[in-house]
C-alpha cells in the first residue's frame, strides 16, 4: 500500500472534524473521495502532505504512514514529505512568473541550477501534463495569460517537475468548463501509469469516471471504501447508496 | 426519495407502465389458454390482434428508458432498475408473440378433428401463466426469494413439457390422422414452456435488481 | 419620475464636489507654472546660485541635492520598512506587531520637523557638523511607516492560494514568502515607495536641521547638501526680485520632479503587473 491509514483522527482546536479513518491507498491507482460539503474529505486530504499545518491550532492523531513511513512522526521532514506528495488546488494559483519560471520553480527551491536539466524537466512536466503543444513556444510569456484550463495543467505540470510519487488532487476541475474538465479526466487517466492519485471531488459523475476506487465520507467519518464499480453500482452502506442515487437533502 | 422530486415522478411512471404492460401479457396469456381449452376463435382473433399494442408499449417505455438514462445518470440501486427494466421488457414482448402463436395455432387446429382432452398441456399452460404474474409480482414488491421460487419451478415446467410431448407422441403413433393437431399441441406446449422460460430471465433479473447479483447463467438459475 | 430627479441631484452634486476638490490643484499648478516658467532655462539646470545680489546663476546643486537626499531616504527606509512590513504580514496577530503597527502609526504623525530635530540630536550634533546623512536619516524616518503600511498591506491581498501553492512544492515559509510572495507583491509596493519618495522629496522643514544647505555643489554626504525645497524656501525669504523668481522655478521643478516620479512609478508599475496579469 502507497499510503496506510489508521484511527486518524483531526482537529480543528477542540472540533473533531474527523474520526478513527482507516483507508489504505493502492500504488499507480485513482482513488476518489466523495462525500457531502464539510464532510472532511478535504481535510484528510491535506492531512496526507501535511498542508494542515499552516493553520493554527490544527493537528492530526493516529497514524499515516507513507511508503511505510509515519509522516507525523516527530522529526519528520515535512519540506521533503512535500517533495513525494505532490499537490494540485481546487482554484489553480499559478506564480505571477513565466510558465517556465513556475514550472522550475520546485526544482529551483530543490536547488537544481543546471539550465539544461530545468529545461529537459520543465518541457517533459509540460508533455506530462498535456499542455507543451499549446506554450512550447511561449515559455516566457506570463502563466497568468493562460486560460484557467491551461493554468490548471500548468500547475499540475509544475506539481510533476519535482517528481513526486503521490499526486493529491483537491476538486482540480471544479472551477472549469465542460472541456476544460474532461481535459483535466483525461490527464489523470493516464498519470496515474506512473502517479498514485488521490482525488477530492464534489462531482460524481466524476468520481465515478475517473477513479479505480472510491471512500465515501460523511460528517469527518469514512462510511464505505471500495472498488468504484461497487460504490456506484452496488454499495453496501445505505447511506452511500442514498448519497449515490442523490437521495440526500 | 430523491431530491429531484421528478426522478421519482419519471421512475414510479416508468413502474407503472411496465406494469400496464405486463397486464396487458396475462390478459394475452389467459384469453390465450381459454382459446386453447374452449376453442374459442373470436378470442383467439382479439389476442393477435393486440400485440401490436403490446409491442409499442416496448418501445415506449424503452425509450422512456433510455431518455432517463441521459438525464438522470442514475447510480446504484436505479441504474440497477433501468438496466432491469430495459431487460423485461423484450422478455414481455416474447411472452405476448408467444401467446399469439399459441392463438394461431388453435385457430389453424379449429379446422382439423379435435384431440381427447389433453391433460398435461392444461397444467402447462397456467403454471406458466402464474409463473408470468409471479415474475411481474416479484418485480412490484422487490421479492427476491418469490423471484428464486419461479426460477426453481422453470424445472417443473420443463418436466410438464416432456411429458405433454410424450402424451402427443402416443396419439400421433396411434391414428396418422392426429400427427397434425398433435404436432400443432406440441408447438403450443413448447410455447408455453419458453413463457415460463421468459419469466425465469424476468426472475433473474429482479434478483439483480435487489441483491445486486447477477445470477443469470449461473448454477442458481 | 422622483427617483430621477433625485438620481441626477446626486450626480450634479457629486460632480461639483469633485470640481471644487480639483480646484485648489488647479490653481497651484496654475499658478507655479506662470510664475515659474519664464525663469527656467539652461543655466538654471547647470549653474551654481550666484553670490548674494548677482543675477543669474540656477540651482543645480539643489536638484542633484534632492536626489541624493531620498536615495539616502530610500536606502534607509526601504529594506527596514520592507522586512517589518513582511513581519507584520506573516505574523499578523501577536502583540509585537500590534506594537510596531501602533508605533508605524504614530511616527506617522510626528511632525517632520521634529523628526529634523529627532536627527539633528543623533546624526548632527556628535559630528558636530551639518550633514547630508542626516538629512538622508530624516526623509527615511518620513516615508518608514509608509513602506511599512504599504508593504504589509500588499502581502496580504497576494491570494492564499499563492502561498499554498509554493508551500505544497516543499519550500519553506520564508522561501515562500521571498520567492513568491514578496515578488507578486512588488509592483504594488514599489507604487507605495515611489509615492512615499515623492512626498518626501518635498519635505522642507527636517533638512533645515541636518543638510542644512549649501552653495556649492557638492554630493559629499558628510557634508551639508543643497536642496530644492531648502533652496526655494531660503530664496523666497529673500529681498531679491531675481530670487524670488527662482524660486518660483525651484517651486515649479519640484512640482515637476513630484509629477515625474509618480509618472515612472505607474510605467514601472505596469511593467512588473505583466506577470501578474496577461
Amino acid at each position: 500500500m502507497k499510503i496506510h491509514v489508521q484511527d486518524f483522527d483531526f482537529y480543528y482546536g477542540d472540533t473533531k472534524v474527523l474520526h478513527g479513518i482507516n483507508l489504505d491507498v493502492p500504488e499507480r491507482q485513482v482513488t476518489a473521495l466523495i462525500g457531502p460539503s464539510g464532510c472532511g474529505k478535504s481535510t484528510f486530504l491535506r492531512s496526507i502532505n501535511r498542508m494542515n499545518d499552516v493553520i493554527p491550532e490544527a493537528r492530526g492523531a493516529g497514524l499515516i504512514e507513507v511508503d511505510g513511513k509515519d509522516i507525523y512522526a516527530p522529526g519528520t521532514d515535512v519540506v521533503a514529505l512535500r517533495r513525494r506528495v505532490g499537490m494540485v488546488f481546487q482554484k489553480s494559483n499559478p506564480f505571477p512568473k513565466s510558465i517556465f519560471d513556475n514550472v522550475a520553480y520546485g526544482l529551483r527551491i530543490g536547488g537544481v541550477r543546471d539550465k539544461r536539466a530545468l529545461a529537459a524537466t520543465v518541457e517533459r512536466s509540460l508533455q506530462r501534463a498535456a499542455l507543451w503543444n499549446e506554450v512550447k513556444d511561449r515559455l516566457r510569456e506570463p502563466a497568468m495569460a493562460l486560460s484557467g484550463g491551461q493554468q490548471q495543467r500548468l500547475c499540475i505540470a509544475r506539481a510533476l517537475a519535482v517528481d513526486p510519487e503521490i499526486l493529491l488532487m483537491d476538486e482540480p476541475a471544479s472551477a472549469l468548463d465542460p472541456i476544460a474538465t474532461t481535459k483535466i479526466e483525461e490527464l489523470i487517466w493516464e498519470l496515474k501509469a506512473n502517479y498514485t492519485i488521490v482525488i477530492v471531488t464534489h462531482n460524481m459523475q466524476q468520481a465515478a469516471r475517473v477513479s479505480d476506487r472510491t471512500a465515501f465520507f460523511m460528517l469527518g467519518r469514512l462510511v464505505e471504501y471500495a472498488e468504484t464499480n461497487t460504490i456506484f453500482m452496488n454499495p453496501k452502506e445505505k447511506m452511500t447508496e442514498d448519497y449515490v442515487t442523490g437521495r440526500f437533502g | 426519495m430523491h431530491v429531484l422530486r421528478h426522478f421519482d415522478k419519471d421512475i414510479e411512471e416508468i413502474k407503472a407502465h411496465l406494469l400496464r404492460m405486463g397486464a396487458m401479457v396475462e390478459d394475452s396469456i389467459q384469453q390465450s389458454i381459454r382459446a386453447l381449452l374452449e376453442g374459442d376463435l373470436a378470442m383467439a382473433e382479439q389476442v393477435i390482434a393486440n400485440d401490436d399494442r403490446i409491442d409499442q408499449m416496448e418501445i415506449q417505455i424503452d425509450q422512456h428508458v433510455i431518455e432517463l438514462i441521459a438525464k438522470m445518470q442514475p447510480a446504484a440501486g436505479d441504474l440497477r432498475f433501468v438496466a432491469t427494466v430495459m431487460k423485461i421488457t423484450p422478455e414481455l414482448e416474447r411472452i405476448a408473440d408467444l401467446a399469439q402463436d399459441v392463438c394461431e395455432r388453435v385457430i389453424e387446429m379449429s379446422s382439423e378433428p379435435a384431440i381427447k382432452p389433453m391433460t398435461y398441456l392444461p397444467r402447462l399452460a397456467e403454471d406458466a401463466q402464474k409463473m408470468v404474474r409471479d415474475a411481474l409480482d416479484a418485480f412490484v414488491r422487490g421479492d427476491a426469494g418469490l423471484a428464486r421460487a419461479v426460477i426453481r419451478n422453470d424445472d417443473v415446467v420443463d418436466q410438464l413439457t416432456e411429458e405433454s410431448f410424450r402424451a402427443l407422441l402416443t396419439y400421433m403413433l396411434e391414428n396418422p390422422r392426429n400427427i397434425s393437431p398433435a404436432i400443432r399441441l406440441t408447438f403450443i406446449g413448447k410455447y408455453f414452456e419458453r413463457m415460463a422460460d421468459g419469466a425465469t430471465n424476468i426472475c433473474e433479473m429482479v434478483v439483480y435488481l435487489v441483491e445486486g447479483r447477477m445470477i443469470k447463467h449461473s448454477a442458481e438459475s | 419620475m422622483k427617483r430621477k430627479i433625485v438620481s441626477r441631484l446626486a450626480e450634479i452634486f457629486c460632480a461639483v464636489c469633485v470640481l471644487l476638490a480639483l480646484v485648489p490643484l488647479v490653481l497651484i499648478l496654475f499658478y507655479v507654472i506662470k510664475e515659474g516658467i519664464s525663469s527656467l532655462n539652461l543655466a538654471f539646470f547647470t549653474h551654481m546660485p550666484r553670490p548674494v545680489g548677482e543675477t543669474g546663476g540656477g540651482m543645480a546643486n539643489a536638484i542633484v541635492g534632492t536626489l541624493i537626499l531620498i536615495g539616502l531616504a530610500a536606502l534607509f527606509a526601504v529594506p527596514v520598512g520592507c522586512i517589518a512590513g513582511v513581519h507584520l504580514a506573516e505574523y499578523p496577530t501577536t502583540r509585537f506587531s500590534s506594537a510596531v503597527r501602533f508605533a508605524a502609526d504614530v511616527l506617522n504623525g510626528v511632525p517632520s520637523i521634529v523628526i529634523g530635530l529627532f536627527a539633528y540630536g543623533l546624526l548632527v550634533l556628535p559630528v558636530k557638523r551639518f550633514n547630508a546623512v542626516a538629512g538622508g536619516f530624516a526623509l527615511g524616518l518620513l516615508m518608514l511607516p509608509i513602506v511599512v503600511r504599504t508593504t504589509e498591506e500588499l502581502l496580504r491581498l497576494v491570494p492564499a492560494g499563492m502561498r499554498e501553492g509554493a508551500l505544497a512544492l516543499g519550500a519553506t515559509r520564508s522561501r515562500a514568502v521571498f520567492s513568491v510572495i514578496l515578488p507578486a507583491a512588488l509592483p504594488g509596493i514599489l507604487t507605495g515607495i515611489l509615492v512615499a519618495l515623492a512626498r518626501v522629496a518635498g519635505e522642507t522643514a527636517p533638512l533645515l536641521f541636518t543638510a542644512l544647505n549649501n552653495q556649492y555643489f557638492s554630493t559629499n554626504i558628510a557634508q551639508p547638501i543643497a536642496s530644492l525645497t531648502v533652496q526655494v524656501f531660503t530664496y523666497a525669504n529673500s529681498p531679491y526680485d531675481d530670487w524670488h523668481r527662482q524660486a518660483w522655478a525651484g517651486a515649479f521643478l519640484l512640482v515637476m520632479m513630484i509629477l515625474t516620479l509618480s509618472i515612472v512609478a505607474r510605467l514601472a508599475v505596469r511593467r512588473l503587473e505583466r506577470m501578474n496579469r496577461a
